[in-house]
């Protein structure tokens, strides 16, 4: 069972005119075992949101609550809250050089269980994540991140999800910049992970390419830190054809 | 070509269009002691150095002691002692400042290992080197000879305690492929002020590394200059200054020929109250050195307060022929966004400091090319991590 509550969620980051309100009240719930995808132009507070859960230090949280199965997840330091079952997939992975992907992998597993993972089955289970997401044997000894392609540090963010299987899983554009064959890739590691019972996902996007191959039970339209709209799939393709512009308009007019 | 390098470019070539013989950087190199003045401190060569903590070296008094010799040496590979009038004989490079010149004169006699020409030794020649006391006041003089078109590796450990001054040559011949390594494992009460220099022979690529963790007080040289045309030097280092700790690497590229290529890069981390780390990166192309390459780094991580790493490129052109030039020095705090990515795999604080950390230095170690090294540079920066690093840190709760 996993369910992710997000209430009233207001965020501000510092910038040199003072603080500057990015989140203005977002409230959304993701049910036991459902893929909620949220959709909105650039700027709109998307990646906010997912650093803000996360506990990006950047972000000031000044309202709102967050509950993982009733728990504050707030309250809870950034390593607590992976702890507790979430997970971020970013938009932009970090490097960290000089650590090799085989060790980040295992360092994470260890923390995660509070154990070190048994070396076989381990190996085992590294090797075919790498390999279901198209990526090289030898990834594993090159440094995180560093000098990988765009469309390598988003399977690699896809092989960490499948390896890590937390409670709960945030995307934040993980679909962008990938050809068509990458996002394939990419979206069936999603739906392995989302086919196991209870998983819960937050699938952040820019574009409805990536909705086609995962299919969420609810759309959230993001507008200026908002949401300025929800509803089932069909909401996607209504994006679809008619973009955000009538969104923007709307909350222009209704908040200035 | 970075946009700071092409700066520096442009302001030494306005600076100064006369040819010059001398750099300004690097006084002449000289056996004569009285060309090497006791330092006030003041001098721009010295003016890092805690001249107080030297204990007495530059004084120059004469001594017979010795650090204790344990060889490891591969079959094709001598090693014999030398007398210094020999040793000058071989080529070797005279002393640029004072200690190397106090080191050349009280020696007695220098060791000479030598790679006979066109030797291919797989195995590296493993010296380690042993002192007993801080009491003990050692003169140290090496050469270390490869023969044209040779392939060697060369390793000097260094541990326990001593005042220790030493003068060591590299002569690297022809098309020769020369790896050289020196570990400062030192007690912490030693003093350890060495210069290394490098003379690149013609097409010969030469690899040198300076490891320093342990000491009070260590400051080495590494020069390098070239006898002919294709020559290129790979100059790494890493260090690790704790508490109290002198750490200081000086470097000096002298591009005396054509088509002639420099790396550097030093990488060290800094922990405790007054652990000092000085980095000294100087290049120099020459009027004669049309179409070389230079590029330099020097990165700090600066984990607690109280420490200071001081890092000085210095960049002197005396040509704008050059293929490239560039230099990057940084001195950082641990970075956040690589902490919060661990962390966000549920890796706790200290733990992602500690990665971060191992990824920083594994980097380089990579570079070193010695594996029955490699394995212990990393094992004793994993030492230093669990010992001293993050001591006393608390996880600030976010
Ligand atoms: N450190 C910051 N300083 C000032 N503005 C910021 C900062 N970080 C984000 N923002 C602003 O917050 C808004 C939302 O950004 P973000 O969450 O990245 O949007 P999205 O992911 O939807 O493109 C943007 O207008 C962005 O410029
Ligand atoms: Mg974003």
């Amino acid at each position: 069972m996993s369910t992710l509550e997000i209430k009233d969620l207001q965020v501000s980051v510092a910038t040199d005119d003072g603080p500057k309100e990015i989140l203005k009240g977002v409230t959304l719930t993701i049910g036991d075992g459902e893929t909620h995808a949220i959709m909105g132009p650039n700027g709109s507070g998307k990646s906010t949101l997912a650093y803000s859960i996360a506990g990006h230090p950047k972000y000031d949280i000044t309202g709102g609550e967050v509950l993982l199965d009733g728990e504050d997840v707030l309250a809870m330091s950034v390593d607590e809250r992976a702890r507790a079952g979430m997970f971020l997939a970013m938009q932009y992975p970090v490097e960290v050089p000089g650590v090799s992907v085989s060790n980040f992998l295992r360092t994470a597993k260890t923390a995660l269980d509070g154990e070190a993972p048994k070396l076989r089955t381990w190996v085992k289970d590294v090797n075919a994540a790498l390999e279901q997401l198209n990526l090289d044997p030898t990834f594993g000894t090159r440094s995180v991140n560093e000098g990988f392609s765009g469309g390598e540090k988003k399977r690699h963010e896809i092989a960490q999800l499948e390896l890590l299987n937390p409670k709960v899983a945030i995307l934040d554009e993980t679909d962008s910049g990938l050809d068509i064959d990458a996002l394939k890739i990419v979206s069936e590691g999603v739906n392995r992970f989302r086919a196991q019972p209870g998983k819960g996902v937050l699938l952040i996007t820019h574009y409805t390419r990536i909705l086609r191959y995962i299919q969420p039970d609810q759309v959230h339209v993001f507008v200026d830190g908002r949401i300025a709209e929800q509803g089932g799939p069909e909401l996607a393709e209504q994006l679809e054809a008619e973009g955000y512009d009538k969104y923007i308009k709307a909350s222009a007019a209704a908040h200035g | 070509m970075t946009d700071a390098a092409r700066e520096s470019v442009q302001a030494a070539l306005e600076q100064d269009d006369r040819p010059r013989i001398v750099s300004h950087l690097n006084p002449p190199p000289s056996y004569d002691l009285g060309d090497h003045p006791v330092p006030t401190g003041r001098e721009e060569t010295w003016r890092f150095t805690p001249l107080k903590r030297l204990r007495g070296l530059l004084d120059g008094e004469a001594s017979d002691a010795r650090l204790t010799w344990d060889q490891s040496v591969p079959e094709g590979v001598t090693v014999r002692t030398i007398s210094q009038a020999e040793a000058r004989e071989l080529g070797e490079i005279a002393p640029n400042d004072r200690p190397a010149a106090l080191a050349a004169a009280n020696s007695g006699g220098a060791t000479l290992v030598d790679v006979p020409a066109e030797a291919e030794v797989d195995e590296p020649v493993i010296i380690r080197l042993h002192g007993e006391s801080v009491d003990d006041l050692v003169w140290g003089h090496l050469v270390l000879r490869f023969g044209h078109h040779s392939k060697a590796t060369v390793v000097l450990v260094h541990t326990g305690s001593a005042r220790y001054c030493a003068i060591t040559t590299v002569l690297a011949g022809e098309g020769s492929q020369v790896n050289v390594l020196s570990l400062q494992d030192w007690d912490d009460d030693a003093v350890h002020l060495g210069r290394d220099a490098i003379q690149v022979g013609r097409d010969a690529s030469v690899r040198h590394t300076s490891v320093s963790f342990g000491g009070d007080l260590v400051r080495m040289h590494a020069n390098v200059e070239y006898s002919g045309p294709g020559g290129e030097a790979e100059l790494l280092g890493l260090y690790f200054a704790d508490e109290g700790q002198h750490l200081e690497h000086r470097l000096f590229a002298d591009h005396n020929a054509p088509k002639t290529k420099s790396n550097v890069l030093y990488k060290g981390a800094l922990q405790g109250q007054g652990a000092h780390t000085v980095w000294i990166g100087n290049v120099l192309i020459r009027q004669v050195a049309e179409g070389i390459e230079t590029y330099e780094e020097n990165r700090n991580l600066v984990l607690t307060e109280g420490c200071q790493a001081d890092s000085v490129p210095n960049l002197e052109i005396e040509t704008g022929e050059i293929e490239g030039a560039g230099h990057a020095s940084a001195t950082a705090r641990f970075d956040d966004e690589q902490l919060f990515y661990l962390r966000s795999r549920g890796v706790s604080d200290k733990e992602a400091r500690r990665l971060v950390l191992h990824g920083f230095f594994q980097d380089l170690i990579r570079k070193v090319g010695v594996p029955e090294i490699e394995e212990r540079l990393t094992a004793t920066v994993e030492d230093e991590l669990a010992k001293n690093v993050l001591k006393g840190y608390e996880p600030v709760p976010t």
